[in-house]
């Protein structure tokens, strides 16, 4: 546990220090807000419409952070550090997933209120615990698949569009689940309730890949 | 006298290629083993292997009895490994760096400070890695490497970028304390230096060891041939 | 030596098909809102079931690889993927083919097993680049073996999620149940004929390229001629 304190303590350490994912995944989510208001010429967005522009934004500003996930460790010989210690090294894998976790959240804490400003119809206040039960789940699961992908990436040429490549697919049950339980939540003229169907696949989801990622961690990390 | 090292036809292959082929050595524990040979001949790859970073293909290798790589986990905490990469984040500071690595290793805090001094680094051990010159990086690197007091220390041409005063400074710090001195693996470029401070001499070539015995037996004309 | 029973199991295999065609088209009754184009689905299915369960066993044949390390499980898990993908790919025209001739449309968002499919082969898809990025041979098999066991359990997360999806109009034509036993005798023919197709291709991916390896380490040793080694995503035995 104290070996995943001190990585984490390193991992959100750099991160401040050089700010190289958060604000970056930030700016980018704008942007695509301003992208999506123009492509689909509409002024406001409510139910499926909705949900499914935050989902896909909040997916694409991930893959930022996927591809940033390993790079100071690839580029400065931090696994090789790491590798040395006699330590558990799926610690490695929770370290960054967490870490991915938190950027995500930092991210969605400036992210949806600005999507809520700029293209939501409906408030956010209508069925915010619930929202944000949903975003949980969905950061995890975006977190559990790049915290395994962007360690097979970072070690091939062309890291920045295989990472993408591969988590995409990967993370196609994790938009329609998440789409599915945003839609109500994000409805005109008041939210419906969480669709126990899509909280149960997610959740599965999570727990499966979060239980194979560390169970195939290991074998990325050696030489 | 314990064995700290055993070598038996020790081979890393990268498809067809060799790295390194047919290597058999024992070390007594408190020793120095020296490597030479030109740039490819192998001495990274086997100081890899020793370090439990890279996997052998062919043959085995015991460090303190423990087989590699199915029982290095046992060893891990035991090895140091002071090599070209210095293994530290840029935008961290050397305490802070250390400090992750003393964490990694279940060392105490206090002991970062001690080697921070004892490498000359305490004035500027909070700034960034990224404003230190290649000598401070270089000394920064080595506090890294014996900062959990291994018993097998592996250094790859540790006194690149150093000068002679700074590289003398280290030496005891590398060596180990007297009553306990550490088993070392060193490469060289310096037949003569490199001599100088061996128990036993390794020469390799194309990955093969065509040169392999106690130090007093090898001359430094041996070694300059392997450069040929 | 590397190909033994390989002319047994290719004659049985076309034996097979061919009956199963046969059957499929002659025996098997004609369906009563889409006729003979409904015939399709005795080839489309019995290849998309085929060729995802090579992709599980691929996962599997992985898991054995990284366990012992050996590079022949991983040439067994890079062929399982192989032939799995071609397959796909006939998976996706016949698809496409059925969607037109029975709907109208060469794609259906509405059909759960199209559309898991589809998100599978491109998940596979991406399978070849990566090895081919990476150049160290060991490692490119070790990648490849993680991926091809994440992959390989993604399978059935990704088919129950697409199903989840509330369905419109078109009728799953496999979640009925109500297929008579006629119909069913010959998708069960046609199942056994690509299911041999698979391992007979399987069989001889794997015999040429044990051969081709054998060759070559042959020359190596005798000749002192050793082709320069390109990058390759293949595993190289």
């Amino acid at each position: 546990m104290s070996v995943l304190a001190a990585l984490l303590r390193k991992e959100l350490r750099l991160e401040l220090r050089t700010l190289e994912s958060v604000p970056g995944m930030m700016l980018f989510s704008l942007t695509i807000f301003v992208v999506f208001h123009f492509a689909l010429d509409r002024a406001t967005v409510e139910g499926d419409l909705a949900a499914g522009i935050l989902v896909v934004t909040l997916l694409f500003a991930g893959m930022l952070g996927l591809n940033r996930l390993y790079v100071a460790d690839e580029e400065q010989g931090g696994f090789d550090g790491f590798l040395l210690a006699p330590v558990d090294r799926t610690w490695l894998f929770v370290a960054k997933a967490i870490a991915l976790f938190a950027y995500l959240v930092a991210l969605e804490i400036v992210m949806v209120p600005a999507f809520a400003l700029l293209l939501l119809e409906p408030g956010l206040g209508q069925a915010l615990p619930e929202l944000l039960l949903v975003l949980a789940l969905t950061n995890a699961g975006f977190a559990i698949i790049a915290a395994l992908v962007g360690a097979i990436a970072v070690r091939t040429r062309a890291r920045d569009l295989l990472g993408p490549l591969i988590a995409l697919p990967l993370l196609v049950p994790v938009v329609i689940a998440a789409a599915g339980l945003l839609e109500p939540l994000l409805r005109e003229g008041g939210a419906g309730g969480l669709d126990a169907k899509w909280l149960a696949i997610l959740g599965l989801y999570d727990l499966v890949f979060g239980l194979l990622s560390v169970a195939v961690f290991d074998p990325l990390l050696e030489d | 006298m314990t064995t700290a090292i055993e070598l038996a036809g020790l081979g890393r292959a990268y498809g067809e290629r060799a790295a390194l082929d047919g290597v058999s050595l024992t070390l007594p524990a408190g020793r120095t083993l020296v490597v030479f040979g030109p740039n490819g001949a192998g001495k990274s790859t086997l100081l890899r292997i020793l370090a439990t970073l890279l996997r052998p293909t062919t043959g085995t290798a015991r460090v303190f009895g423990c087989e590699l790589p199915r029982e290095a986990w046992k060893v891990r905490g035991r090895i140091g490994l002071l090599g070209h990469d210095p293994m530290l984040y840029r935008e961290l500071s050397a305490r802070e760096n250390l400090r992750y690595h003393a964490r990694l290793h279940g060392v105490a805090p206090e002991r970062v400070d001690e080697l921070l001094d004892a490498v000359g680094l305490s004035a500027r051990a909070g700034d960034p890695i990224s404003t230190y010159s290649r000598g401070m990086v270089q000394r920064a690197a080595a506090a890294r490497a014996v900062l959990h007091d291994p018993e097998l220390l592996l250094l790859d041409e540790p006194r690149a970028n150093l000068d002679p005063a700074a590289a003398a400074s280290l030496e005891p710090l590398l060596a180990g304390a007297p009553e306990r001195p550490r088993t070392r693996v060193v490469t060289s470029h310096d037949p003569a230096g490199g001599l100088a401070e061996a128990d036993v001499a390794l020469g390799l070539r194309g990955g093969r060891p065509v040169l392999l015995g106690p130090a007093a037996d090898v001359t430094v004309e041996q070694i300059g041939a392997l450069y040929r | 030596m590397y190909g033994k029973g390989l002319r047994g199991l290719s004659v049985a295999t076309i034996v097979v098909l061919v009956g199963a065609f046969a059957v499929a088209a002659f025996y098997a009754p004609l369906d009563a809102d889409q006729g003979f184009r409904q015939k399709i689905f005795y080839l489309h299915v019995p290849l998309a079931i085929v060729a995802l369960a090579g992709f599980i066993v691929a996962g599997l044949l992985a898991i054995q690889h990284l366990r012992t390390r050996e590079p022949i499980w991983d040439l067994r898990s890079y062929v399982a993927i192989h032939i799995s993908l071609i397959l796909g790919v006939a998976v996706l025209v016949t698809g496409a083919i059925w969607a037109k001739t029975s709907w109208g449309v060469w794609w259906l968002w509405d059909e759960p097993t199209l559309v898991s499919f589809l998100i599978v082969f491109l998940l596979y898809g991406t399978y070849t680049p990566m090895r081919f990025a990476i150049e160290d041979r060991e490692r490119q098999a070790r990648y490849a073996s993680v991926f091809a066991i994440a992959a390989g359990a993604f399978v059935p997360i990704c088919f129950g999620a697409v199903r989840a999806q509330p369905q419109e109009v078109h009728p799953q034509t496999f979640g009925s149940g109500e297929l008579p036993g006629s119909m069913w005798l010959t998708f069960l023919v046609c199942l056994a004929g690509m299911a041999l197709l698979f391992y007979t291709l399987y069989r001889f991916e794997i015999a040429t390229k044990l051969a081709r390896g054998r060759l070559r380490s042959l020359r190596r040793q005798l000749l002192d001629d050793a082709p320069v080694q390109r990058r390759s995503a293949a595993p190289i035995i």
